[in-house]
């Protein structure tokens, strides 16, 4: 077969230049703009923790750490000051409390049922929707809890208040429900089928196969989505101000109102605010206890995750 | 097989099968509640006024503009830092120490619970940078705050550009830079705009980062320039919740569905894109 | 200790030269202390057993090893006399002017058009772009098949069909030297002469170095033939020669099937 010419006349490739060329150079300020880019997300981290410890520094020359984290009364705006952070710490861990009551076991069965039992059809008809309820602006789900749960909490028992902590926790548990199921039928399914056959060839049910053998292989996928979801739930804000209202009081019952350490820092944003002046370095106080416990939480949630993966994270 | 098994058996398989409809059943209450309480208020006034006193003259007018400057500001700022992340991470980052720190901070960082995204954004960009309770400010926020998950979209979609396209194209030639900007990121655009835009939709629905920057409930003008006071649609969803008068409650729950519709097709353009360009190679 | 057959001496001057070059990957030695010569307009065949080094060893003509951070290089390798290895050389230009086709076709997921006229676009190509798309795929006999669909995506081409794009996307790029590895074993009988077919003709005006697993290839298209067996150079030269009269006994087991 013929072949023609193999460079057309006319043609010009860019002459051979090594390091240093205008292209190199192109080249270089690329990298950097990029490495710049991810840059930022250090930043940001490192931001956080900057502006929280400044802020915090500065409150905690006016306020004791011993006072903060001993006193049980929170009252800032009150003439008697009191600064205990644990009304608000026992407010959010109530709320993330009643919400693991109702996400943890239901997602986790929930989890089971799509990755054990259910046929790709259904399964492709859930995901979605599942996905829809994780997509939900947490303000709605505020509506949700302030014009439907309460008053359904409230006729079943009428000692509630207006507002509670069950009432928001419940509605963080359907929220971080999806969460939980998702990432905990990941975790089931990641385990291999082998061993669900074997299990199945000794005689076990479907259910025993489920409970004893499924599970506890993906233990730790399935720890992992509960520390996350409870993280989540911590850190959620709108639904607890909407529905469990700003009453800072330590208290298990969780039909009476409480303030969680996020609706505290809500209140401080919808306030009137004077830079530098203590009330402003409360919200950084409270921040900094909320961004280590939910940071703390991620971070196990992670290290959960990658000892289950063989240390590769 | 004894029968306590079987019973147990059948006992947990229902169990099994009543929570995954937990959620449906809440889904399906929360948004027929909504449509139910909602969709009387739902008229052209609606959309045309300001915020009022008085129910019957209230409008979203200023709350629907303000999310839809908050939505293409936050993109304009997120989308290309985001995108440049990820296209480092994946292209050019050596694997050493460094570089998984980095990802070990942007996992984390999407795990952050908004409301301290929003102190950062009152301590940094309102005060420090002095921006005022604007709207830039806000969108700046919400950027940090969705940067996490496009960093992460971005990565997942460049990883699943086969490699042998990279090795093609540096095998005829190409620098880094030209691999990447002429078939990576071609390749992956699909995925990083489904996850751009998802992440989006998540901003869209945030109002505890903008209040504590300064977003105001009550204000009868939309922002005009980058330094405007502004609001956002959660924001006062959140404000006509928080009023005793029930027929506040009956605008919030119109302005959720004005919220929901939105958020439904910017999802609904997500999922097509992801559908229509699946599976190219 | 390599064999290296005579070669004739008027014979075409060495476009490629390999001098002591060993390569490894992180602490695992590939590529173990191989010299040898690429003469011009040949057809150099590698061959040996899996993992015996030579897709390294191809990789090390244009720099393709510098893409995997473990690869650590010792020796030389000259190109037309000058180290490609050197300090001051960019591996960029390197692959402008040594080209490679890989053993699973892997067009850009783009069209036809786009694919040949990548390598011209990133070499800042300044003449008739049409042309030369035209021009390429006539010379892997691919324009008759495709020109009316030249806009339509390139994976919906037939195995053979997109590695034969895969070459004249190379070609686009006018390099002096083509590199193959394993070019045809992805594809089936037919496909695989008409790939042959074409490095016969493509010889002409390249050189070409092919790796290949099958020995019969070899014999059907190479003038000169390397055996490699775990990383060494075992015996090199002209391929009748190695066919038929082999030095080496590793050498003549290969070649009958006794291994690898």
């Amino acid at each position: 077969m013929t072949i023609p010419s193999p460079v057309l006349p006319g043609s010009r490739m860019s002459p051979s230049r090594g390091f240093g060329g205008p292209r190199d150079r192109k080249e270089r300020l690329i990298h950097a703009a990029l490495a710049f880019c991810a840059g930022v997300s250090a930043l940001v981290t490192i931001l956080t923790v900057l502006v929280l410890f400044t802020e915090a520094v500065g409150f905690f020359t006016r306020v004791s750490v011993w006072e903060f984290l001993t006193e049980t009364r929170w009252t800032p705006s009150f003439r008697e000051k009191h600064f205990g952070i644990l009304p608000l710490l026992s407010g959010s861990l109530l709320v993330a409390g009643v919400a693991g009551i109702v996400a943890l076991p239901t997602g986790l069965l929930a989890a089971i049922f799509l990755s054990e039992h259910a046929g790709t059809g259904l399964r492709n008809l859930l995901k979605p929707l599942l996905e829809v309820l994780a997509g939900i602006p947490t303000v709605v789900y505020g509506y949700f809890a302030v014009t439907f749960v309460t008053p359904a909490l409230r006729f079943l028992f009428p000692s509630a208040g207006i507002f509670n902590a069950a009432s928001a926790g419940i509605v963080v548990g359907i929220m971080i429900l999806p969460m939980v199921t998702s990432l905990s039928e990941d975790a089931l399914r990641a385990v291999p089928r082998h061993l669900r056959d074997a299990a199945h060839a000794l005689g076990a049910t479907s259910t025993e196969v489920s409970i004893r053998v499924v599970v506890p292989a993906g233990a730790s996928g399935i720890l992992a989505s509960f520390i996350l979801a409870l993280s989540r739930a911590l850190g959620e804000t709108m639904v607890v101000s909407m529905a469990a209202g700003n009453s800072p009081q330590m208290t298990l019952n969780p039909l009476e109102s409480v303030q969680t350490m996020t609706a505290f820092i809500l209140q401080g944003g919808l306030g009137a605010m004077s830079f530098g002046s203590l009330e402003y370095q409360t919200l950084f106080a409270v921040g900094m206890v909320l961004f280590l416990i939910t940071m703390a939480m991620n971070l196990a949630s992670q290290w959960v995750l990658a000892r289950f993966r063989g240390g590769r994270p | 097989m004894r029968s306590g098994r079987r019973v147990f058996g059948s006992l947990f398989r229902m169990a099994t099968t009543l929570a995954t409809f937990v959620g449906v059943v809440a889904l399906l209450l929360l948004l027929g509640g909504v449509l139910a309480d909602g969709v009387g208020s739902l008229s052209g006034t609606f959309f045309q006024n300001f915020a009022s006193r008085f129910p019957e003259r209230a409008g979203i007018r200023a709350p629907l503009l303000g999310t839809l400057w908050l939505l293409v500001l936050t993109g304009l700022i997120a989308i290309p830092i985001s995108v440049g992340a990820a296209v480092y991470l994946e292209e050019y980052a050596p694997r050493n120490w460094a570089t998984r720190a980095i990802q070990t901070n942007i996992t984390t960082l999407a795990g952050m619970p908004s409301i301290v995204y929003g102190i950062l954004g009152l301590a940094f960009f309102v005060r420090a940078l002095d921006l005022g309770r604007s709207v830039l400010a806000g969108a700046l926020t919400l950027s940090l705050l969705i940067m996490p998950i496009i960093v992460m979209a971005a990565q997942e979609a460049i990883r699943a550009v086969p490699h042998r396209v990279r090795e093609a194209a540096y095998g005829l030639g190409a620098t880094r830079w030209q691999v990447v900007r002429y078939q990576v990121i071609p390749a992956a655009l699909p995925g990083i705009i489904t996850g751009a835009i998802l992440a989006l939709s998540r901003a869209v629905g945030e109002a505890a980062p903008l209040i504590m920057v300064g977003a105001l409930s009550f204000i009868a003008f939309t922002p005009e320039t980058l330094a405007d006071p502004f609001t956002a649609l959660p924001v006062q969803i959140f404000n006509w919740v928080s009023r005793p008068q029930e027929e506040f409650r009956h605008l919030a729950a119109a302005a959720i569905i004005v919220l929901l519709v939105l958020l439904l097709s910017m999802n609904a353009v997500a999922i097509l894109i992801r559908h229509r360009f699946e599976d190219r190679y | 200790m390599a064999t290296i057959h005579e070669m004739k001496t008027n014979g075409p001057p060495p476009v490629l030269e390999v001098r002591n070059l060993s390569i490894s990957y992180g602490s695992r030695p590939v590529v173990r202390d191989i010299s040898f010569s690429v003469p011009g307009n040949r057809v150099v065949a590698l061959v040996g057993p899996s993992g015996c080094g030579k897709s390294t060893l191809l990789k090390a003509f244009n720099r393709m090893n510098d893409l995997n951070p473990e690869s650590r290089i010792q020796g030389q390798v000259l190109f037309r006399g000058q180290d490609l290895y050197g300090e001051h050389v960019d591996p960029v230009e390197v692959r402008r002017r040594i080209g490679m086709v890989f053993q699973e076709p892997n067009p850009f997921p783009t069209s036809i058009f786009e694919n040949v006229a990548f390598g011209p676009k990133v070499n800042r190509f300044q003449g008739d772009l049409n042309r030369l798309v035209e021009d390429s795929l006539r010379r892997v006999a691919l324009w008759d098949e495709v020109n009316d669909r030249l806009f339509e995506p390139a994976l919906e081409l037939s195995g053979g069909q997109q590695q034969r794009l895969c070459i004249a996307r190379a070609l686009a790029v006018g390099p002096e030297v083509l590199l193959m590895d394993e070019p045809a074993s992805a594809l089936d009988p037919k496909a695989s002469q008409r790939i042959e077919e074409l490095i016969y003709a493509l010889k002409r005006e390249l050189t070409i170095v092919i790796v290949t697993n099958n020995t019969q290839q070899a014999a059907r298209v190479s003038d000169l033939t390397a055996f490699l067996y775990m990383g060494e150079l075992v015996e090199y030269g002209p391929t009748d020669i190695i066919f038929t009269n082999p030095s080496d006994d590793r050498t003549e087991a290969y070649l009958t099937g006794r291994f690898g």
